[in-house]
């Protein structure tokens, strides 16, 4: 399998040193433990918003970085959670008196280091409150799976929650946004090929090439179920439509759409989906007044999508609309 | 028998060059119900062990197996670190500031582990993880300590019931980790964390053989 790397097990640290270089004037990086911190942080006064996970979803979370959305983020192995020593120095480093926000997604391996970083700051005196995401319907959520997943709308939960932060809220007043974000968010994932893990060399699963799966997650791992392939029309409804029951979504809802690459579909497919997504929720009498589309949320090279859809109202559609300025998003500066 | 501090020290050399030989085989395992990290993780993590072990040389077996754990914790990430990493800190805790373990103290620290795994992970036996592995085992070599087997015997049906159970992760539906998002496309696969469990229990054996 031919990637663009040089060894391995110096991938994250290459990528990091190339965005550190890249953006300068957004980021730094320090290395052991590894974290990817705000140039100008940190920002006194202001709650400080850390994420972090396994790297291979680029741009997130190393790519949100910066003002308006995350003060650092901790970028693990390969799809593996970070260590907690890496959450620590995070929070520590952008501390501004007034507490840390922990954005977690939903895997057993971050929820258990970021509860073992969360601990260790306490004993050292700083606030932290936490927050999971877990908006993907493909898991049943219930006492016999680890949970549903946490996947796109923790990236509009870490712009939105960034832009609360900068209005001076305090640490209660954002996690209470962020959970907000998190409740009124849901989405779903289809695959048109495994991806391949740089230690690993080849596909993660065989997929044949008239086969999709749906209910992927971004780690490489098998879906819910394989089908054969389908129209983007059908594909998109094989998508949208749990996500509208499980909220529920009703006619008159005004929502953000965000139509995710997972990192091997060209742009021009997200758009064919999103002009599917777009006929089915007028279908509906739902209105979306927000759009994102693009790679944000990845898994290497997986060919496919994610949908999410975020209901939207005055109070979450200003904090969307607020300046950003990190490497992979900017608008209002 | 008495397990010394240098015995120790020669088991976890023994575990990483398990670890390192097992290694494509755990991330093959961990491909088919998980994210293909396992072995990979799990190597990284032994190996930076073996770095610190010159430094505990002369410590006591506490302070070896809370190194152990630390390091774990700190370098392997996902799930395996925060698990494997507080079994050994909680072996260590057991054990405490002692330079020879007798087969009772071997048993509490195993026990030990295992409640911090249970604990950490909020998990019990059948939901497809190490649990699955490590809780027969233990059963087994307790068993057979308290009928009054001796030591090796004790530990090598411990072992094999540790085998046993890891296979028997093959059916099982996984509940718990990354392998429960899969549904029932979970069933028919051996679950990672059991078998590198096994590994581990494999290597104490050929230790404690090798002291005989």
């Amino acid at each position: 399998m031919k990637k663009l790397i040089n060894a391995p097990e110096n991938v994250v640290k290459e990528a990091m040193a190339g965005m550190a270089d890249a953006h300068s004037d957004l980021i730094t990086v320090r290395y052991d433990p590894d974290i990817i911190v705000r140039a100008d942080g940190p920002i006194q006064g202001k709650v400080g918003i850390i994420s972090g996970g396994g790297s291979g979803h680029e741009p997130m979370h190393g790519g949100f970085v910066g003002k308006g959305m995350l003060d650092a983020a901790c970028p693990g192995a390969v799809f593996t959670s970070p260590v907690p020593d890496q959450m620590l120095a995070a929070t520590k480093a952008v501390d501004g008196g007034k507490g840390v926000l922990h954005i977690v997604k939903n895997y057993t391996g971050d929820i258990m280091n970021f509860e073992m970083a969360a601990e260790m700051a306490a004993a050292e005196g700083i606030e932290v409150a936490t927050v999971i995401t877990n908006d993907d319907v493909a898991v049943k959520d219930s006492t016999w799976t680890a949970g549903r997943r946490g996947v796109g709308v923790t990236v509009l939960l870490e712009k939105i929650v960034g832009a609360a932060a900068d209005t001076g809220a305090d640490l209660a007043e954002v996690k209470r946004i962020a959970e907000k974000v998190n409740a009124q968010g849901r989405s779903m994932g289809a695959a048109l090929t495994s991806c391949t893990i740089p230690h690993v060399g080849k596909p993660s699963f065989e997929l044949p090439d008239d086969e999709i799966e749906v209910g992927v997650g971004i780690h490489g791992e098998p879906g819910r179920r394989r089908i054969k392939i389908v129209s983007a029309a059908d594909v998109t409804a094989l998508l949208t439509e749990p996500i509208l029951e499980d909220l529920p979504f009703s006619s008159g809802d005004n929502v953000l759409a965000f139509v995710n690459g997972l990192g091997g579909t060209p742009l021009i497919e997200l758009y064919v989906v999103y002009n599917e997504l777009a006929t089915i929720l007028k279908g509906r009498g739902i209105s979306i007044s927000r759009t994102l589309i693009g790679n944000y949320i990845t898994s290497l090279d997986m060919a496919g999508c994610s949908i999410t859809l975020l209901k939207l109202d005055d109070e979450l559609t200003k904090l969307w609309d607020a300046p950003v300025h990190t490497p992979a998003l900017r608008w209002g500066v | 028998m008495h397990i010394t501090a240098e015995h120790v020290i020669t088991f976890i050399e023994r575990i990483s060059a398990t670890i390192k030989e097992q290694r494509d085989y755990l991330t093959q395992l961990d491909s088919a119900i998980g994210d293909a990290d396992h072995g990979v993780n799990l190597d990284r993590g032994f190996t930076t062990v073996l770095t610190k072990l010159s430094g505990v040389a002369d410590k006591d077996i506490g302070a070896i197996l809370k190194t152990v754990g630390t390091t774990l914790v700190s370098t392997v990430g996902g799930a395996s670190g925060p698990l494997y990493g507080t079994a050994f800190l909680r072996a260590g805790m057991a054990t405490g500031d002692r330079f020879e373990l007798g087969a009772a103290d071997v048993v509490a620290a195993l026990e030990a582990a295992l409640e911090g795994v249970q604990s950490r992970g909020k998990s019990t036996r059948g939901e497809k993880t190490m649990i699955d592995s490590i809780g027969p085992g233990i059963d087994a070599l307790k068993e057979a300590n308290a009928a009054g087997e001796d030591f090796v015997n004790a530990l090598r049906k411990g072992v094999a019931a540790c085998e046993a159970g890891m296979q028997a992760t093959t059916p099982m539906l996984a509940t718990k980790g990354r392998a429960s998002y899969l549904g029932e496309r979970s069933i028919g696969h051996q679950d990672p964390g059991a078998t590198s469990a096994f590994l581990m229990a494999q290597a104490m054996l050929e230790v404690v053989e090798g002291i005989r």
